[in-house]
């Protein structure tokens, strides 16, 4: 499979400022990862764990007080390449939403509350393509009606749509022009369940008929199960798994990942279960050598004093860890 | 504590001064909670879950229908507020707007220990703040000094419990108390829940929308749908075996975080939810897939299907 | 104690916060300069007139024979005292009336927003010249104050009674009574952080709303101009016409002054506004730790 986009040692940090103390939050943390053609990537980790950083940082959304402070992201769209951190905003512009969307979080309140809806999708339209509004008009209605949204909704205002239906109308929105590359930062939180299900389809549905590269920030794994190929399990600002998505849920090494597997309630299933003990650490804090020690169960002196490499330790299945072999 | 809930109804007037509209957010609905019981109220938004929960803390005014505590009617209950206080606590549903960035969480554990008459000195205060809070998985120091927006949501909703628990509280009404929480940080929470019942047998009113967790803590089980409870019973069963057509939509929605597990069929949804709730015969009518004739015509009543209560033309 | 000097030192992080201070405390030094006064602010002709500065009188003299620099003394005192009168008079009215209206509701909401209204819609500038045309004998500066006062409570209150209307439907409030606190407790604990900004910036504000108005009635000689103050300096130099006699001490004064009187409250208010806006009071919380 092809490469669409790389992304090498990225370092990217909140520089936080009261009075003359810099605090530095380190919410990604020499990350490396690529992605392929016609996949979907899930990236799964905590409240706070630096996912929706990360994402912000391959979609070049980098803003003060969020800072790159190394590496690189490349993207190889129709034989060219792109260097996503050294793009000005007008070169960035040229290759949003039509190559490369992101679907923020609290999606739904993205839509301007004063036009229609058939209106924001024409802005976005007349902006990166020269069809005509005819042209673009038919577009519109023929993408709502392939991905089974009802029409009428957009003569609508934002406000008068539910919740969840502004949620899939965002979606559509982002894959409107087909891009190749689509960044969604927790599509289904807030939603209510039935919703959920509803959004995560109509991700499915685009993802198959466009043939796109998918990559999903989200703490549900029972999302990342239903629609990932791939998964990344971050902490602390770090990647610490990655492996396909069959591999994590059968065969979890990290022991992050095993307490994430291990700690969702199943129907069935009444036996009592335990979450992942402690706390989180704090970005601006972290504890030295691997960023989980204090929490592992498993933990070693060579944790708490050095940093483990992500390593390959089985096919397509990288790990983070010191131990990974000693306790099954 | 006994909590008995009779004929409860809500209705809501909405619209501009042109168009006044009846929403009836909770129709005729009764459920008993019976003592060191787990009851579950799920639903999706709009259900009137979270309606019902501010009437039984006493926040808003029933249209219709009585709520009696170990007997004793809200109204009557209320009237000496501290003590009814004492006696019913509540956990939130948004760890982060539980408390005033402004305030010291250790000042609302004070408060309560203080004004309730929990303890006479600040000694004895703090021994029992120290006690609640290790219930919880915390201890004084973690939280000493420090403000709401130092802490996690996880790290804060725990704290919300231990100060619900500073009453001695004989019944809790815990609003959607992990929605807000990543999925994987939920059990701990969950679990507190199940431990209060065990070990305080305190009642627990555990409102959701997520089954999963319902099916995993409570021991009775109410799914509400657009104001009223369309199917009632022991949790486990109903949600072993649901009975209601929108029981069966609500679990197998649920993403199961197994990727062996596939949906089978694409669902349609509403794009807004007024129309539900405005509809004549069975709200449910216009998505179910068993949908009847007489459904659209005339809203079904009560039936008694082995111990459960289903509100469908199916059980008929 | 300790806490309002943290308080103090992290504010004067701020460059304009440093300005304000430092202006307004010369400005109130000279004011209590003029306990030492060896001249008396009422009495006209003590000294040789227009007199440009020279060692004995820094300031010079001026038309009326008076000394400058300690008819400025006296001017600012006064001006100041008008200013906060006005200023304290108008927050409580602010506060008592916008709290009451928004937490209470129903029937007294509706009555003291009529009233705030009908404030509101009132020319405040005619009526000032009407009231003071008419009662100008009994206009000394504290009345000069309250009724200044009277007129500045109406928008703060509105804005007060919708930041209660919205702070009572937040969950700490719910919070709050399920853990017995009173009605003040929750008032003074949950909601005054959030009015403080609104507060001092309405109380500066209203400050300098009154000093303006103090020097335009005084200016078209509405109010007693034999008191000092920073207006009947103003009053007197255009009377005399020193602008064009070419008096520049008598004429720069009370401009310089006044200039810089405002400008040091106003960025006052603006550094007091966004070190106390709850948001960055946020950042530096967790910042701290």
């Amino acid at each position: 499979m092809e490469k669409i986009a790389v992304a090498e040692n990225l370092r990217a940090y909140y520089f936080i400022k009261s009075g003359d103390k810099t605090t530095s939050i380190r919410a990604v943390d020499n990350v490396s990862l690529h992605f392929f053609e016609n996949e979907v990537y899930g990236i799964a980790g905590e409240s706070g764990c630096g996912k929706s950083t990360l994402l912000k940082v391959l979609f070049g959304e980098i803003k003060p007080p969020l800072k790159l402070v190394d590496g690189e992201v490349v993207f190889k769209l129709d034989g060219e390449e792109y260097r996503i951190n050294s793009m000005s905003l007008d070169q960035l512009k040229k290759i949003r939403w039509k190559y490369v969307s992101y679907v923020p979080q609290g999606s739904m309140s993205v839509l301007n509350p004063v036009r229609k809806i058939r209106r924001i999708f024409l802005d976005v339209i007349e902006e990166h393509t020269s069809m005509s509004r005819e042209e673009a008009f038919s577009r519109i209605e023929s993408y709502f009606e392939a991905l089974g949204l009802p029409v009428r909704v957009l003569d609508s205002y934002p406000h008068q749509l539910s919740g969840g239906m502004r949620q899939r109308v965002t979606i559509a929105l982002a894959t409107v022009l087909n891009p190749k590359v689509i960044f969604a930062d927790e599509p289904t939180t807030a939603l209510d369940v039935v919703v959920q299900r509803g959004v995560i389809q109509l991700l499915k549905k685009i993802h198959k008929e466009q043939k796109n590269t998918l990559v999903i920030v989200t703490h549900d794994m029972g999302v990342h199960a239903h629609l990932a190929t791939r998964i990344g399990v971050m902490y602390a600002g770090r990647l610490i798994e990655e492996a396909e998505t069959h591999e994590i849920f059968k065969n979890p090494l990290h022991p992050y990942t095993r307490f994430l597997i291990n700690s969702l309630p199943r129907f069935g299933d009444r036996s009592r279960k335990e979450g992942t003990p402690g706390s989180p650490p704090s970005l601006a804090n972290l504890p030295s050598g691997c960023p989980f020690h204090p929490r592992c169960p498993i933990a070693d002196q060579i944790c708490m004093e050095m940093e483990p490499d992500l390593i390959e330790v089985a096919r397509n299945h990288k790990v983070a860890c010191w131990k990974v072999g000693v306790e099954r | 504590m006994r909590v008995s809930v009779r004929n409860l109804t809500k209705i809501f007037r909405v619209g501009s001064i042109f168009s006044l509209k009846k929403l009836v957010a909770i129709d005729n609905v009764s459920f008993e909670i019976g003592s060191g019981e787990i009851f579950s109220l799920a639903g999706e938004s709009g259900c009137g879950k979270t309606t019902t929960a501010k009437i039984l803390l006493g926040l808003e005014e029933p249209t219709n229908g009585e709520v009696l505590y170990d007997g004793i009617k809200l109204k009557d209950f209320v009237e000496n507020e501290m003590h009814f206080l004492k006696k019913v606590q509540t956990v939130q549903q948004n760890p982060f707007s539980t408390f005033n960035p402004f305030r010291k969480v250790e000042d609302y554990l004070f408060k309560t220990v203080l004004r309730f008459k929990m303890a006479n000195t600040k000694d004895e205060a703090l021994r029992l703040i120290e006690e609640k809070l290790s219930v919880v998985g915390l201890n004084f120091d973690e939280i000493k000094g420090r403000y709401p927006s130092e802490f996690s949501g996880g790290q804060l909703q725990r704290i919300s419990i231990a100060r619900a628990l500073l009453t001695n509280p004989s019944f809790l009404v815990a609003d959607e108390p992990v929605s807000m929480i990543d999925a994987s940080l939920r059990i701990s929470i969950v679990n507190l829940f199940r431990d209060l019942k065990e070990r305080f047998g305190i009642s627990i009113l555990y409102i959701t929308h997520d089954l999963s967790t319902a099916y995993y803590v409570a021991d009775k089980l109410a799914i509400m749908f657009r104001g009223s409870i369309v199917e009632m019973g022991r949790a486990q069963d109903i949600l072993d075996t649901p009975f209601h057509p929108y029981t069966k939509l609500l679990k197998s929605s649920i993403p199961v975080p197994d990727p062996e597990y596939e949906w089978d069929e694409n669902i349609n949804l509403s794009s807004t939810e007024r129309e539900e709730f405005f509809a004549k015969g069975c709200k449910f009518a216009s998505r179910c897939p068993e949908v009847m004739s007489i459904c659209r015509e005339s809203v079904p009543p009560d039936f008694d299907v082995n111990g459960r209560v289903v509100k469908c033309w199916l059980y008929k | 104690m300790k806490r309002i000097l943290r308080l103090f030192f992290d504010m004067w992080e701020d460059l304009r916060f440093k300005y304000a201070v430092t202006v307004l405390t010369a400005l109130v030094l000279l004011s209590i300069l003029s306990i030492f006064s060896p001249y008396d602010p009422y009495k006209w002709y003590v000294l040789p007139t227009n007199q440009p500065p020279s060692l004995e009188h820094i300031l010079g003299t001026d038309g009326k024979g008076q000394d400058i620099f300690w008819l400025l003394t006296f001017s600012l005192k006064n001006s100041l005292i008008l200013a906060t009168i006005a200023a304290v008079f108008s927050r409580i009215i602010a506060i008592t009336i916008g709290m009451l209206s928004g937490y209470l509701g129903g029937t007294t909401d509706r009555i003291l927003m009529a009233l705030t209204d009908t404030f509101m819609v009132m020319p405040v500038f005619p009526l000032l010249l009407l009231l003071s045309s008419l009662i100008k004998n009994y206009l000394s500066l504290p009345i000069l104050g309250l009724i200044i006062g009277v007129f500045g409570w109406a928008g703060d209150a509105r804005v007060i009674r919708s930041m209660i209307l919205s702070l009572r439907e937040r969950e700490f409030v719910v919070t709050s009574k399920f853990s017995g606190m009173r009605t003040f407790e929750v008032v003074f604990g949950d909601f005054v952080p959030y009015l403080i900004p609104v507060i001092s910036g309405g109380f500066i504000g209203s400050m300098m709303g009154a000093i303006g108005f103090e020097i335009v009635l005084a200016i078209l000689g509405f109010t007693r101009v034999e008191i000092p103050t920073l207006g009947s300096m103003f009053h007197w130099m255009i009377n005399f016409q020193a602008m064009l006699l070419g008096y520049w001490w008598w004429v720069l004064t009370p401009i310089v002054t006044a200039v810089f009187l405002f400008t040091a409250l106003y960025t006052l208010s603006l550094s007091i506004n966004e070190y106390l806006d709850p948001r960055t009071r946020m950042q530096r919380i967790g910042a701290v730790k």
